[in-house]
């Protein structure tokens, strides 16, 4: 346990708090200054002049699911990239090869999903 | 007991008093910002732009402050109380926090974390939250629509961000940000990096979901997006938060390719004036940008925003990885 | 160290509590928010154990990316969360037999670990001092040359996590028609405007 990396830290932990309290305080401030007369007009959903009809979350299409799962997988190859490009040097030329290996084989699926047309939006 | 003193309560008071040293001008400039956007966009468009309260409207943005405390604080019958809350607050907390570790001068930094850069990684990865949230809990379907398509939107460029990042890194050997701006002495990274600066400064604009990539608003067909069912205060931390966004995101690109607190040359009558200044400047220009492209380009199409991500940012980025890091290597170039 | 003490209770608790409240909370949005806010806690005690390279990628990857595709699974898809409840029970009895095998095992491991001679040094050797060395470059210098075959066999993961992932959701639409970028800016001028010299008040 280093104490000097922990004490870089706790600025953060205080901020944080901080952040989220005058967050907080701003909300509970307007609450507590302005006057508050619900009635169910004022607190219905907006819509166009009528009543909502239904719920409004609903199914919706199957493709943002796979921006998501994508953008997983990416996000891990970007996670991965961190601690190459800190240690590049040291590394070598295997190291450097290993990553570009690493980046090739993500690249062939890259291309699979750019002909299967997953990157295609309508 | 005067250990407690010494070693708990005392570096608490000190690190509060720094904290808000950052917070307060913070959220002054972003009232600014505010007033700011509509006097650019007001020129661009030959108008004045707001000019009745107070001199050249310079109090307007805490007219606009006040006016929204005084309203009432809406929170609709089908919603989720506690989620729709919490929303807004968790948006202006994460924009106020990742402030905690920009170096606005060498040594003038509250959390020196040797990851530094990550954690600005982390912290503008989570503000998809605070939208997707908005829009689940307020249940209505403007904000529902909005939500689902910021978030698909804020994820398709981080991705680009990373790698964009990564070329940043290869190049300085450290994640700390204070490294970052020093490597930058000889030469700003904005000049060797240059296709990685624009992805990055685009991806930006995406990523605070600013004009033309502001689908999530889009209020010709969604009316606001995720915000429509907000009102009062919870309208007012989603706005701060999204105008805090805006600065972060300007100071990060002024660390990451203009040097941060480095004058352009390191000459006679650039050194005088003080670090912190540049870079202020610096984010100040960046803004401008910001104001510049929201009055001048149009809105891009849901499509078009996909395929620019995906298909023209990613493989580009990715390569410029592979190029910036064959070179390094090939030239010995890469830091120690 | 007072901090560090109080860090690790507050982290540890909210922790704990979290994750009873993942499996507890009526509302499935809301158990994803209590993952999230767990996610959170666990990421600051990596921090307390100086793993802050770690601690930042559970942030990225976790709550930035995975609990994003589960806040859409479950915010979005239709599942009729009672009828899923009635099951708990039936399911009861499995899931905890799961829960003693993890147990016995993660005791198991611990035990071993503490006992084998030798052990506790390869743990020790492998690990540099965070003070000397950033623990993001001392990832690097082993993740990539000595653990080279682990970190090819996580990229041939995410290779058939992507192709997965396409072929289980992508369906192609009908009748959908798409821009071509390219054939839109490469069609030539002659092939859509044309110039027609008109006489003065001669009428078409």
């Amino acid at each position: 346990m280093d104490s000097g990396l922990l004490r870089e830290y706790l600025p953060i932990l205080i901020f944080l708090a901080l952040a989220i309290g005058l967050a907080g305080l701003m909300i509970l401030a307007s609450v507590i200054a302005a006057r508050q007369r619900p009635d169910s007009e004022k607190l219905a959903a907006y819509e166009c002049g009528f009543d909502a009809f239904d719920d409004a979350r609903r199914k919706f299409d199957v493709r943002f699911y796979l921006v998501a799962i994508l953008f997983i997988i990416f996000d891990l190859e970007v996670a991965f990239l961190f601690p190459w490009a800190a240690s590049l040097s040291q590394i070598g030329l295997f190291g450097f090869w290993s990553m570009i290996v690493f980046l090739a084989v993500l690249t062939v699926g890259f291309v699979y999903e750019w002909k299967k047309g997953a990157l295609e939006w309508e | 007991m005067a250990e407690f003193w010494t070693n708990f309560a005392w570096p608490t008071v000190t690190i509060t008093a720094q904290i808000l040293v950052i917070v307060v001008p913070l959220l002054v400039a972003v009232a600014f910002l505010t007033l700011a956007e509509r006097k650019v966009i007001a020129a661009i468009q030959m108008r004045k732009g707001p000019n009745v309260v107070g001199p050249f409207g310079l109090l307007q943005p805490f007219a606009d402050g006040l006016k929204l405390l005084v309203k009432e604080t809406i929170v609709p019958s089908g919603a989720n109380a506690a989620v729709f809350v919490a929303a807004p607050m968790l948006t202006f907390a994460l924009s106020l926090i990742a402030w905690a570790v920009i170096p606005f001068d060498a040594g003038l930094v509250l959390a020196d974390i040797n990851v530094g850069i990550l954690y600005l990684f982390a912290i503008s990865s989570l503000g998809v939250y605070g939208i997707i949230m908005a829009g689940w809990a307020s249940n209505s379907k403007y904000a529902f629509l909005g939500a689902l398509r910021s978030a698909a939107q804020m994820v398709s460029y981080e991705v680009s961000m990373g790698f964009v990042i990564i070329t940043v890194l290869l190049c300085v050997g450290s994640l700390n940000l204070s490294d970052i701006v020093r490597a930058q002495e000889t030469v700003w990274f904005a000049i060797p990096l240059f296709p990685m600066f624009i992805i990055f400064f685009v991806s930006t604009l995406a990523e605070t979901n600013r004009s033309p990539f502001d689908l999530a608003e889009g209020e010709s067909e969604i009316v606001a997006g995720y915000f429509v069912e907000y009102s009062s205060m919870a309208f007012a931390l989603f706005f701060l938060g999204e105008y805090a966004n805006m600065i972060l995101m300007s100071a990060m690109t002024s660390i990451l390719f203009l040097g941060g607190w480095l004058p352009p040359i390191a000459v006679a009558p650039f050194t005088w004036i003080p670090g912190p200044i540049w870079f202020v400047a610096k984010i100040s220009l960046c803004l401008f940008v910001f104001l510049w492209v929201r009055a001048t380009v149009p809105r891009y199409r849901y499509d078009q925003l996909m395929r620019l991500g995906w298909k023209v940012f990613l493989p580009f980025s990715l390569l410029w990885v592979v190029l910036t890091a064959g070179v390094l290597v090939a030239t010995g170039w890469a830091p120690r | 160290m007072i901090i560090q003490a109080l860090a690790f209770y507050l982290f540890s608790t909210v922790l704990i509590a979290a994750a009873v409240m993942v499996i507890s909370a009526r509302n499935p949005v809301h158990s994803v928010l209590f993952l999230i806010l767990a996610f959170f806690n666990a990421a600051g005690l990596f921090v307390l154990m100086g793993a802050e390279f770690l601690a930042m990628i559970l942030v990225v990857v976790y709550v930035g990316a995975v609990a994003v595709l589960f806040l859409f699974v479950v915010m979005m898809l239709d599942i009729d969360f009672s009828a899923l409840r009635q099951g708990f029970l039936r399911y009861a009895p499995i899931g905890g037999l799961v829960g003693i095998v993890l147990l016995v095992e993660l005791m198991w491991m611990a035990t071993v670990w503490a006992v084998a001679p030798g052990a506790s040094e390869v743990g020790v050797a492998r690990m540099p001092a965070a003070a000397q060395i950033p623990n993001t470059q001392a990832l690097g210098l082993v993740l990539y040359t000595r653990y080279v075959y682990v970190f090819q066999a996580a990229g041939l993961v995410l290779l058939v996590a992507m192709i997965g992932a396409i072929v289980l959701t992508l369906r192609q639409r009908e009748g959908v028609r798409r821009q071509d970028i390219a054939r839109q800016i490469s069609r030539p001028r002659e092939r859509s405007v044309e110039l027609v010299k008109m006489p003065p008040r001669a009428g078409v």
